[in-house]
């Protein structure tokens, strides 16, 4: 138990360092619960494949630039050096957007669903007018998002502001404004939603909200926004 | 594939055109797409709209390496959905009227910048060309000259397999992965494209295309891409269409001298 505790704590830093020069690798970070847990909005069916297949994946792939990164960066090969900037943008951006996202989901046992209160629902009701709002233009922009990407509730840190964003592909928040947290991302890759929903992306995006983990969102916006 | 009906109070047929009725056709196409000023264009309404192509195969025709489940979906579903949405979209912008299914993807692509509707159009093209590049019974080598020409531009039928599996396994997202003949450079390549992109727009010809977007596989394969693109190499892949695409192209790419013996 202490192990999960330790791995879900920290997944986005180093799980085992690599040999002698110290370079940090990453492992699968566990998820908070079940994978049947978040039925029926999302089977337990995709949950499996996008934990353990897609999400590993991205790591395993991520490491291995980094390693490659590494040596070339060490021998002062440039070419290679850029070159590896976009697998790592993609694999390093799919394992932080999807740490991200195993959090932003909870069983409906664990507070799932429940809209925010305090100071998070606040500042929803003055950027958006309201929660229904907030919600209604996030599946819209979800829904309009061509081919795969993300659709984020982001803290604007700078401006104290709240802003809803895409991404495409596996590009996290941040790559949108530097001064951008995510509160809240759902996932808009055909993987996330396609054996339960198959075409119908609207669908998924309704449902998705049934299990939305406000509670980690509302945690987020007070420590960044105290 | 596109059908159009016109309502107009001013028949071209009608018109004291001196070149008689013969010479008055052409107008119906070519004046009343570009000539804005026109009055008829306020008045009459013309409803141009595009359906959608049955691939050349009964649904089930490609199992077990496609199913037939994927068909209804991919074919039955989300082709369908863009070619509703094209339609939505020419219905509400007129500029579009007439052109044919290239010029509206090269004109929507808009060098790079895209316009909403670019998005439709290209998937309607992409999807149709994507049923057509397979074949029941597909797989296996092209032959005679598109092998040839395979060989000149790639060294070997192994390494074009080989390079095309690894272009479609490392395509980032949603993308298509292509075997094109460049009009300038005169060879065959292989080109990624992502979205909706397909090589039109740059003015080459696709001789063969692979959905590698996650809702081409995922109901048969779910992330296992390489064995769906591995599969599509060996048993679905059609080079007799590609093969009849590559004769076509020849009409507009000079491949070469023909090898004539001096003795």
């Amino acid at each position: 138990m202490a192990l999960r505790t330790l791995i879900t704590k920290n997944p986005l830093r180093a799980a085992a360092p690599l040999a002698s020069r110290g370079l940090q690798t990453f492992s699968l970070p566990d998820l908070p619960y079940d994978y049947g847990e978040l039925e029926p909005a999302i089977s337990a069916e995709i949950m499996q494949l996008h934990h353990q297949k897609h999400h590993q994946a991205y790591i395993t792939n991520y490491n291995k630039a980094l390693e490659q990164l590494d040596a070339a960066a060490a021998k002062g090969d440039a070419p290679t050096v850029v070159k590896l900037q976009s697998a790592i943008k993609f694999n390093g951006g799919g394992h932080v957007n999807h740490s991200i996202f195993w959090k932003n989901l909870a069983p409906v046992r664990a507070g799932g669903g429940e809209p925010p209160h305090g100071s998070l629902g606040w500042a929803i009701d003055n950027n958006f007018g309201s929660f229904e709002a907030l919600r209604q233009k996030m599946t819209a922009e979800g829904a309009a998002v061509q081919g795969s990407g993300w659709v984020w509730l982001g803290l604007d840190k700078e401006f104290k502001r709240l802003v809803v964003e895409t991404t495409s592909n596996q590009d996290p928040l941040v790559t949108k404004g530097a001064s951008l947290v995510p509160l809240l991302g759902i996932d808009v890759w055909e993987h996330a939603y396609y054996l339960q929903y198959k075409n119908v992306r609207p669908d998924y995006l309704k449902n998705v909200w049934k299990v939305a983990n406000w509670k980690y969102a509302s945690e987020i916006f007070e420590k960044e926004n105290p | 594939m596109s059908l159009f009906n016109c309502i107009s109070n001013q028949c071209p047929l009608g018109s004291s055109n001196k070149l008689g009725s013969f010479g008055a056709v052409p107008q119906l196409g070519g004046a009343q797409r570009r000539d804005k000023s026109r009055n008829s264009r306020r008045i009459s309404s013309i409803t141009a709209y595009y359906g959608l192509k049955s691939p050349p195969y009964k649904l089930d025709a490609l199992e077990p390496y496609m199913s037939q489940k994927t068909l209804e979906v991919h074919w039955g579903a989300h082709h369908r959905g863009y070619v509703e949405a094209l339609n939505k979209h020419l219905a509400k912008n007129d500029v579009l009227y007439g052109y044919t299914m290239d010029e509206l993807i090269k004109v929507t692509y808009n060098n790079g910048n895209p316009w909403p509707e670019f998005n439709s159009a290209a998937q309607v093209w992409n999807h149709d060309f994507f049923w057509e590049s397979m074949q029941p019974g597909g797989g296996e080598m092209p032959t005679l000259g598109l092998l040839q020409q395979i060989e000149k531009d790639f060294g070997s039928f192994i390494n074009f397999r080989e390079k095309f599996v690894e272009a479609a396994l490392t395509s980032f997202g949603s993308c298509w992965v292509w075997l094109v003949l460049k009009r300038e450079k005169r060879c065959l390549a292989i080109v990624k494209t992502s979205n909706a992109i397909n090589p039109l727009v740059w003015n080459d010809i696709p001789i063969t295309g692979l959905d590698v977007w996650e809702h081409a596989y995922y109901l048969d394969f779910k992330n296992d891409r390489a064995k769906y693109i591995n599969t599509f190499m060996d048993h679905l892949i059609s080079w007799e269409a590609a093969a009849a695409r590559m004769a076509r192209a020849q009409s507009f790419v000079n491949l070469g001298e023909p090898k004539i013996p001096v003795a």
